[in-house]
C-alpha cells in the first residue's frame, strides 16, 4: 500500500528515551542544544524527561544529572515552534508531578502503562485531558498483547481522554506483520479523530521498516531518535524516518540535511558508545525484553560474574515488564549463588 | 478466658473476605459483622454462608447492635472516601478502627514497627498503609535502627490479578502514602515507593525491594543482623515473608530483595499483597486484644 501524500508526525526521544543510554546523565546544556538544533530543523515534538518519565530518578533506575524541572525549564522557553512533551508512568510519576511539568510550560504529556495495564492510567489521562495538554495513551511492550488485547486497552485509554495512542515497541521485538497487525486493528477501533502512533526499538533491525509499516496500517505519529539515540540498539533513527519518508513522498516537515547535521555533530559525539544492534541490545529483541534493563544487565555481569544474555534470556522467560530493574540484581544473585553452589 | 474482642468488619470484597477468613481463626479476635452497601452482593452472601451477621445498609445499619453485641473492633476495608464518616460514628461508640483504605487518617501502622507504641498510646484510629509498605517498611526500619537513613526507596511488584479497580483508579495515593510512611515510620530522611503491576501467566508471587542509601558507611554486620531479625518479627504474622536476596552492599546503598507469599485464604497464594495487608490489621487488632486483657489498655465503658 502506498503511503505517498501521507503527514507524519514526529517527535523526538533523543532527550528521554537516550536517556537511558547516557545513564540520565545528559546536561542541560547538551539537552537545550540538541533541542534548539532540532527545532531549526523543523522538528514538531521534542520529549524531555527523565529516562522513565517525570518521578524516574530513583536508586533502581538511576537518578538523572539534573531533575525533571531543571530540564523543562532549560528548553522548554528556548522553543521557536517545537513543543515538548513528558513522559510519565502512573506507578512511577504522579499527577502531582504532572502539574509542576505543566507550571515548566508542557505542551503534550505521553501516559504509558504495560500494554496489559491502561486502567492504572485513569487519574493521569483524565486529568492531562482536561487541561488542554495533547494527551497521548502510551501502551508499552505491546508485544505481550495481542491486536485484540491492545484494542480493548487502548479503548480504556480513548475513553479517559486520550486523543492519541500509541503501540510502543519496548523491546524491539516486533516484526513489520506484527505492527501492521496491531495498528490496523487499533484503526478500526478506534474513533477516527484518534491519532495512531509508533515507537520503535531498533533491537532487531527493525526500526525503520516497523515505522513504515506502522504508518502504511494508518498511524501518523511516528517517534524517532537523533541517530537512533535511546535504550537497547535505541529507538528508529530520526534522520532516517526522515530521509525513508521523504523518498517515499510522505510528509514530516522536517529538513533532512539539517537534521543529519543535528544528529551527526551534536548526538554523536555525545554518545557512551556507538548506539548499534549489539549482542546485548539483539537479546533484548530476541527476548523480548524492555529495552533499558540492557545497562542494568551488563553491569550485573560484571558485579557477579553472570552473563548479561543469560540474564536478559531468564528475564523475558519470568514475563518481567517495564520499571522491574530491581529484579535484574535479585536474579543475578540468586543465579550466582546457585552456580557457587553447584561449583 | 474465651473473651474475645469482638470485630466488625466494613467492606466485604477481597480484603473483606480474607480478613474474616483470618479472623475466624484468631484466638484474640472475633468476627461478629461483615457490613456492605449491597445486599446482593457476593460479598456478603459469602459472609454470611461462612456464619457471620451481615448488614447491607452500611455502618449506619450496625451503629445500634455496636454496644449490644460488645463490639470492640473494627476493619475498614472500604475506601479513603468512606472511611472518614465510618470512623467518626464508630469511635464515638468506643470502637478501635483499623483502616485498610489509604485514608490515613490515624497514624500510620507497621506491627513490628510501631504497633507496640499505638497500642500503648490508646489509638482510637490506625491506618495500616499499604501493602507495599507493609512489605517493605520493616526493612527500612530494620537500618535506620542501626544507623541513621538517608533515604530509602521501594519497588513493589504485584501481579495483575491481585491489584483490584480501587487500587488502579488511585494508584498516586499508593506512591503517595507508601512514601509518607517510608519516611514518619521507617525512619528515612526522604522515602520513595514504585509500584508495578505484572500481567504474567501464571501470576507471579509479590515481590518487594528496598533500597536504602545510609548517610556514612554502612555497618554491613549490624544491618545484615538487624534485617534478619525483622524479616523473623514479620514472619511470625506473614509466615510466606522470605528473604529472598540481600542486604547487599554498595558503598553506602544496602539493597534488600524480598518475597510475599500469601496463606491463600481467599486469593490465591500469589496474592501476597493482599495477605500482608490483612494479616497486619489482623495482628493490630490482637495486640489491642492482648494489650487489653492485660489491663495495659482499657476499653472504654458501656452501660
Amino acid at each position: 500500500m502506498s503511503i505517498q501524500g501521507r503527514r507524519v508526525t514526529l517527535h523526538e526521544m533523543s532527550l528521554r528515551d537516550g536517556m537511558h543510554a547516557k545513564r540520565h546523565q545528559i546536561s542541560t546544556g547538551q539537552m537545550v542544544s540538541i533541542a534548539m538544533a532540532a527545532d531549526a530543523a523543523g522538528m514538531p515534538w521534542i520529549e524531555v524527561t527523565h529516562g522513565d518519565g517525570l518521578g524516574g530518578a530513583s536508586v533502581n533506575y538511576g537518578f538523572a544529572a539534573h531533575s525533571d524541572v531543571d530540564y523543562l525549564k532549560a528548553v522548554v522557553p528556548k522553543m521557536k515552534n517545537a513543543k515538548v512533551s513528558a513522559l510519565l508512568l502512573p506507578g512511577i510519576g504522579t499527577v502531582d508531578m504532572l502539574k509542576e511539568a505543566i507550571d515548566c510550560g508542557i505542551s503534550g504529556v505521553r501516559i504509558a502503562t504495560h500494554c496489559t495495564e491502561a486502567d492504572c492510567a485513569e487519574q493521569h489521562i483524565a486529568y492531562a485531558a482536561t487541561t488542554g495538554l495533547d494527551t497521548v495513551g502510551f501502551l508499552m511492550m505491546a508485544h505481550r498483547a495481542s491486536p485484540e488485547k491492545l484494542v480493548e486497552q487502548a479503548l480504556l485509554m480513548e475513553g479517559y481522554g486520550a486523543r492519541t495512542v500509541y503501540c510502543t515497541d519496548s523491546a524491539g521485538y516486533m516484526l513489520p506483520d506484527d505492527v501492521t497487525a496491531r495498528i490496523s486493528a487499533l484503526r478500526t477501533a478506534l474513533n477516527p479523530e484518534t491519532e495512531l502512533g509508533f515507537h520503535a526499538h531498533n533491537n532487531l533491525g527493525m526500526a525503520i521498516a516497523n515505522s513504515v509499516a506502522a504508518v502504511a496500517a494508518g498511524a501518523n505519529r511516528i517517534d524517532g531518535a537523533l541517530a537512533g539515540l535511546g535504550a537497547g540498539a535505541g529507538n528508529a533513527a530520526t534522520e532516517l524516518l526522515v530521509a525513508a519518508f521523504e523518498r517515499m513522498g510522505v510528509h514530516t516537515g522536517v529538513d533532512l540535511f539539517r537534521i543529519m547535521d543535528v544528529a551527526e555533530d551534536l548526538v554523536v559525539p555525545m554518545m557512551d558508545r556507538p548506539i548499534r544492534v549489539d549482542r546485548g541490545s539483539l537479546v533484548l529483541g530476541y527476548a523480548g525484553v524492555y529495552s533499558s534493563f540492557l545497562l542494568f544487565a551488563e553491569r550485573a555481569e560484571k558485579r557477579y560474574g553472570i552473563p548479561a544474555r543469560d540474564l536478559l534470556m531468564e528475564l523475558g522467560r519470568r514475563g518481567m515488564v517495564g520499571g522491574q530493574e530491581d529484579m535484574i540484581e535479585d536474579l543475578a544473585l540468586t543465579m550466582s549463588r546457585a552456580r557457587n553452589v553447584a561449583a | 478466658m474465651s473473651q474475645k474482642l469482638k470485630a466488625v468488619i466494613i467492606g466485604p470484597g477481597n480484603i473483606g473476605t480474607d480478613l474474616l477468613m483470618k479472623t475466624q481463626r484468631s484466638e484474640w479476635v472475633e468476627p461478629v459483622w461483615m457490613v456492605g452497601v449491597d445486599p446482593e452482593s457476593e460479598g456478603l452472601k459469602r459472609a454470611a454462608a461462612m456464619g457471620i451477621k451481615t448488614c447491607a445498609t452500611g455502618v449506619d445499619g450496625i451503629l445500634d447492635h455496636v454496644v449490644k453485641d460488645d463490639i470492640r473492633v473494627a476493619f475498614d476495608a472500604t475506601s479513603a472516601y468512606a472511611h472518614a464518616e465510618n470512623s467518626r460514628k464508630l469511635n464515638a461508640l468506643g470502637v478501635v478502627m483499623i483502616d485498610l483504605t489509604p485514608a490515613a487518617i490515624g497514624p500510620f501502622c507497621i506491627p513490628p514497627v510501631n504497633l507496640a507504641q499505638h497500642a500503648s498510646e490508646l489509638k482510637m484510629n490506625v491506618n495500616m498503609v499499604t501493602c507495599g509498605g507493609q512489605a517493605t517498611i520493616p526493612m527500612v526500619a530494620a537500618v535506620s535502627r542501626v544507623q541513621p537513613v538517608e533515604y530509602g526507596e521501594i519497588i513493589a511488584s504485584v501481579s495483575s490479578k491481585s491489584v483490584g479497580p480501587g487500587t488502579r483508579k488511585n494508584i498516586d495515593e499508593f506512591t503517595r502514602t507508601t512514601a509518607s510512611a517510608i519516611e514518619k515510620v521507617g525512619g528515612a530522611k526522604k522515602g520513595k515507593a514504585i509500584i508495578i503491576v505484572n500481567p504474567a501467566e501464571p501470576p507471579l508471587l509479590m515481590r518487594d525491594t528496598v533500597h536504602v542509601l545510609t548517610e556514612d558507611q554502612p555497618d554491613q554486620e549490624a544491618i545484615t543482623q538487624s534485617v534478619r531479625a525483622m524479616v523473623a518479627e514479620v514472619q511470625k504474622y506473614v509466615p510466606g515473608y522470605k528473604l529472598v536476596n540481600g542486604p547487599v552492599f554498595d558503598g553506602k546503598r544496602v539493597s534488600i530483595f524480598l518475597e510475599v507469599e500469601g496463606l491463600g485464604d481467599f486469593l490465591p497464594r500469589y496474592a501476597g499483597n493482599l495477605d500482608i495487608m490483612t494479616a497486619a490489621g489482623l495482628r493490630t487488632a490482637e495486640l489491642f486484644a492482648e494489650e487489653a486483657r492485660k489491663g495495659n489498655f482499657v476499653l472504654p465503658e458501656r452501660g
